[in-house]
């Protein structure tokens, strides 16, 4: 692997590129008790994300589908973030991560350091929906109110 | 930059006069030349449409058909100027044949609306697998109104049309065959005249979506025999919110009007309505004036270099770009007809179409990814989508290599 260009750099940042090549819970696990289906028709892309919500926590998550590498980096991070978390958290980080990517909010969540990988994609008003859609499904998840969401 | 290309990829053409004639090729994308190879979206413009349009606003613009005064007449000799360059351009009998409208997606949608309120349970509309979004929704939306049923002609794996299948679904109760003359997301060219002459056997009209022909190839809609024949300004060098329907005379004036308003009527009370002649019963309301005016200009250009021309230059440089993106390892076309355009889409191992173009763009080149606006196609050859790499006349082999390059540095990223 060769570093990207300088220019590149802002939105494929290594960690970015790391994640996307070996994402993490990319699967869905055994028993869970939430899901939803995020689907982005601007490109056709389709992530599920999978939880299982144990005494107001988050005992497994999972995700899986097909992205890019921003959307799968994204969801990796995400899963990474969310295990073991109690919704509380949970909701406060996707607040953060959508603020982040829609207003350009800095994050503050102690779980989030990774995701700041993601503040170059701010840059890209066409791709700043691939690191959404994660988020969008897995609050969609929580929330039940749809089985399937979109970046629309 | 490499360049490796032959020097005699030309095709007769001086292409770097043709390309000084664009200011927009002119300009630097993330600090590199750009090389725009996304015209299958959306062609751009010479220096003299912009001015034909421009001057049109400057100097002569007034509402036409109405005014008695002298803008107006300039508006309307200039709009109707521009109907009469369309109509040879496509060698249509006649210039009421000739219905400005805002594209091709309102010119299908002019046909179904129109055709089908003479549309039961009991008919067919006939398609295939490859078209546009815009040459399925439109027939879709008229079967959920009428009960009516879409048939769906089958595509092999090269991306051509299964012609005997598709021959073999015509029968009594189709009512309409609607068939791209060439696909905007593989670049195949269709077998149409085939189609035609069987479906005019069974007395069946044929629609022809020729968005993506027209502006690459002589089109005769005569010789073609077509019924009406659908196609885009944008596409062709014009500006964008103006389009064109040919239809035939005696098939226009059996059809009733889509659209209500002014223009398209010669008398009104509330008891009776008299249409207008052909083609102004289907161009209700003030037209987009400024838009015909500039696609006549394009046309004008065209013309001066000459569509043949045009056609032979972007086979050999089709060509070229196909060589070239064998060369990559991993990366699969879809869409190998025989007969093809200018249309190179494709998917590389390991690498989304979005991260491609995202990569490309900052080499300077502007492709386009995604699902082209043909859901169905992408469904058939199992992805997402494609990086799409789509040739103008105004491309050079160096563009080309630009994208080579650029495809390099994204292979190498994610690898």
């Amino acid at each position: 692997m060769i570093a990207p260009d300088q220019s590149l750099q802002e939105i494929y940042r290594h960690r970015v590129l790391e994640h996307s090549r070996n994402p993490h819970h990319f699967q869905r696990p055994r028993n869970i008790d939430h899901e939803a289906l995020g689907f982005n028709p601007l490109c056709g892309d389709k992530l599920s994300v999978y939880l299982k919500i144990e005494d107001g926590c988050v005992a497994d998550i999972g995700f899986d589908g097909t992205g890019c590498a921003i959307s799968v980096a994204s969801a990796s991070m995400m899963t990474d973030a969310m295990a073991g978390q109690s919704l509380d958290d949970v909701k406060k980080m996707i607040g953060e991560v959508q603020d982040m990517l829609a207003e350009g909010i800095s994050l503050d969540h102690p779980r989030l350091q990774d995701l700041a990988a993601l503040e170059g994609v701010r840059n890209y008003p066409s791709r700043i929906k691939c690191a959404t859609l994660a988020w969008s499904t897995l609050d969609a998840a929580l929330n039940q109110t749809a089985t399937q969401v979109t970046t629309e | 930059m490499s360049s490796m290309a032959p020097d005699n990829i030309t095709g007769g053409l001086d292409i770097e006069a043709i390309r000084a004639d664009f200011p927009i090729l002119q300009q630097k994308v993330h600090g590199c030349r750009l090389a725009y190879l996304d015209n299958a979206a959306s062609s751009q413009r010479p220096h003299s449409v912009i001015e034909a349009v421009s001057h049109y606003y400057e100097h002569d613009h007034a509402n036409v058909h109405r005014g008695v005064h002298s803008l107006s007449h300039r508006a309307t000799d200039a709009y109707e100027g521009a109907r009469e360059k369309v109509r040879k351009f496509i060698n249509a009998s006649a210039a009421s044949e000739i219905v400005f409208t805002g594209g091709t997606t309102e010119s299908i949608n002019l046909v179904a609306a129109s055709l089908g309120q003479d549309i039961g349970p009991d008919d067919e509309i006939l398609i295939s697998h490859m078209e546009h979004h815009s040459n399925i929704v439109p027939w879709k939306l008229l079967c959920e109104r009428t009960g009516a049923t879409l048939r769906v002609a089958p595509i092999n794996k090269r991306g051509e049309l299964i012609l005997e299948e598709m021959l073999a679904m015509l029968n009594p109760r189709t009512r309409i065959v609607a068939l791209a003359h060439v696909s905007n997301a593989l670049g195949t060219v269709n077998p149409v005249s085939k189609v035609i002459e069987a479906a005019h056997e069974l007395d069946i009209p044929v629609l022809l979506d020729g968005a993506q022909a027209a502006p690459h190839a002589a089109v005769d809609v005569q010789k073609l025999g077509c019924e009406f024949y659908a196609f885009s300004g944008h596409k062709m060098c014009g500006p964008t919110g103006i389009g064109v329907l040919y239809g035939r005379q005696d098939v226009l004036e059996r059809l009733p009007p889509w659209q209500g308003g002014g223009e398209m009527i010669l008398s009104v009370s509330f008891e009776d309505t008299v249409y207008n002649k052909l083609p102004y019963k289907f161009e209700a309301g003030t037209p987009h004036i400024a838009g015909a005016i500039g696609l006549g200009a394009a046309i004008d250009y065209l013309d001066s270099i000459g569509m043949d021309r045009i056609a032979a230059y972007e086979a050999q440089l089709r060509d070229y770009a196909g060589q070239r993106l064998s060369e990559i390892d991993g990366l699969r076309i879809i869409g190998e007809a025989e007969s093809k355009v200018g249309v190179h889409s494709f998917v590389i191992d390991g690498i989304h179409p979005h991260d491609l173009g995202t990569v490309l763009d900052h080499k300077g080149v502007a492709i386009r990814t995604g699902h082209h606006c043909a859901m169905p196609v992408m469904d058939f050859f199992c992805v997402a989508g494609t990086a799409r790499a789509s040739l103008a006349f105004y491309n050079s082999a160096e563009d080309i290599d630009q994208l080579i390059d650029a495809l390099g540095v994204a292979t190498e990223m994610f690898a």
